[in-house]
């Protein structure tokens, strides 16, 4: 079936090197200026009877010559090809190295520790696993194609990121999870992994003071392996093509934490996710977009909650995580298990349904589903405009405790929790 | 000079990629029934509404017909027999 793809210009990188990865260099294309949210029926008219922004000839054109355009020899066969990644590379001096991955966008941008052999080789002890074991594939989103990679690959990355042997179980499973912590939604994602069991103290990671922040070598370099593998394993994270996040996201260094198991009042997270306490494991919350934070809790904490739930990406849920203090003073008003405070979360965020709706994302994403009969979207399709919806569940919400108890803090960010996000660090020693 | 060292190449395995020729092409839209895809973007079925407009002005000869699938980033089989057993051509977007 002869078809042709419209995209918004910003896009058309994009769309080249995935047409490209997809054998079908010359699959017919056409643009449209950006953006089309948010235009009227008239400016979207003069879309369509303007000019192709990356072609410079009528967009129509473009669209009917895309269905009839004879074929040619490209056409007719595709381009097939093979990518191959050496497993060395060719010997240099230092500066030259750095240069050259800096250049290949190999990095955050951040110096590097250069993955030698004999460093990559020290790395590799943190495993009993054999080096060309795959662990598995990562994409910079649903669209692209899957890159496959080995543990040796991992620790190359571990490596460049400063991390010591005895963390690679941690940032392999961190990869294992198959989430990229470099998506290239337009969103600005990132990944937020927390860490729980012996592991953390085995290794020394901060569950205290700063757990969230550059304070401890584990919490820094697990986080930056983790991004860093996802540039590399993946097939880059390069604006334009691999990473389309419109404003970018600072979590994209390195966020990744330990749950202050011992000092919360609650059961740890990956015990609420079936592993037992003495296991240790990881857990990756997707979005790192928003963060509201408070203190608390105070008299007026309900209605701190609320207007915070209320300002969560209506398509988001938040990953809540509080400090030991605000957890304990949770449980003094009642909430003594952490289902019961995510039974109270879910119920009290809540919107007209009319702003409800209005998001660019539920519009999107959900909206379909609701006019399709699926729950609960469609009750919350159903409702008046002005009526008070409830726009998360209990099962999107999650809770993991950290801080330094120097005050009550919490913060809630977006930190959508999917099923199989928590993954085993034991099966990686 | 500085030592030369020997470094890993800290990238993953691109998969092979296989060609796949393109669809034939139509001769002529006339008489065509062309499917304008709504992707559900947001605003992306007044793009799509704007463009059957234009098509019943200017080329009323081509039979457009806007379809959606059912869900927005996930193949819908439906939608897609229906193109296949219905249509003779296919315009889809547009997103963001």
């Amino acid at each position: 079936m002869p078809a042709v793809a419209v995209h918004t210009e910003v896009f058309s990188q994009l769309v080249k090197s995935t047409a490209l990865a997809s054998g079908m260099p010359t699959a017919r294309q056409a643009f449209v200026p950006q953006p089309v949210v948010d235009r009227t029926a008239a400016q979207l008219r003069s879309y369509i009877e303007g000019a192709d922004p990356v072609s410079g000839r009528p967009f129509l054109r473009e669209v009917i010559e895309g269905l009839t355009r004879p074929l040619d020899d490209a056409d007719l066969s595709g381009l097939s090809f093979e990518r191959a990644t050496p497993r060395l590379l060719e010997p240099d001096g230092e500066d030259n190295l750095h240069a050259l991955f800096e250049e290949n966008r190999w990095t955050d941008h951040l110096p590097i520790v250069l993955p030698t052999e004999e460093r990559v080789e020290a790395m590799l002890r943190g495993t009993g696993r054999d080096p060309d074991e795959v662990v598995g594939t990562l994409r910079p989103t649903a669209y692209r194609e899957a890159w496959e990679f080995t543990v040796e690959k991992v620790a190359v990355n571990a490596v460049m990121a400063g991390a010591r042997p005895a963390y690679l179980p941690v940032i392999l499973a961190l990869a294992a999870t198959g989430q990229t912590a470099r998506s290239s939604s337009t969103n600005s994602f990132a990944v937020i992994a927390a860490v729980n069991g012996p592991i953390r103290g085995e290794i020394g990671m901060n569950d205290g003071i700063g757990a969230m922040g550059p304070y401890n070598h584990a919490n820094a370099t697990i986080g930056r392996a983790y991004n860093l593998a996802s540039i590399n394993l993946q097939g880059g994270s390069v604006p334009g093509d691999t990473y389309m996040g419109s404003v970018g996201n600072w979590y994209n260094y390195s966020s990744t934490f330990a749950e202050a198991e011992e000092r919360s009042p609650w059961q740890p997270f990956h015990v609420q996710k079936g592993f037992a306490a003495q296991e240790s494991a990881a857990s990756v919350f997707f979005g790192a977009w928003y963060t509201h934070a408070g203190y608390g809790p105070r008299d007026t904490w309900q209605e701190n909650f609320r207007r915070s739930l209320a300002g969560c990406e209506h398509h988001f849920p938040p990953l809540f995580v509080m400090d030991p203090v605000c957890a304990r003073g949770l449980v003094e008003r009642g909430f003594d298990t952490k289902e019961k405070m995510i039974d109270w979360l879910a119920d009290n965020a809540r919107l007209p349904a009319r702003e409800y709706w209005d998001n660019q994302w539920v519009k999107t994403l959900i909206h379909p589903l609701a006019v399709a009969g699926v729950e609960p979207f469609a009750t919350r399709l159903r409702a008046a405009p002005e009526e008070s919806i409830r726009i998360f569940e209990p099962s999107d919400i999650n809770i993991v405790v950290a801080g330094g108890e120097t005050q009550g803090a919490w913060k809630m960010i977006a930190g959508r929790y999917s099923e199989g996000g928590t993954v085993s660090v034991d099966a990686w020693r | 000079m500085s030592q030369r060292l020997t470094v890993h190449d800290p990238r993953g395995t691109p998969p092979k990629v296989t060609g796949e020729r393109l669809a034939p092409r139509l001769q002529s839209l006339d008489g065509k029934v062309v499917y304008l895809v709504d992707c559900l973007f947001d605003n992306s079925d007044r793009f799509m509404g704007e463009l059957l407009d234009w098509f019943g002005g200017n080329l009323p000869s081509v039979d457009a017909r806007v379809v959606k699938p059912r869900e927005s980033w996930v193949d819908d089989p439906g939608m897609r027999k229906r193109i296949e057993n219905d249509g003779d051509g296919a315009i889809l977007g547009v997103g963001l």
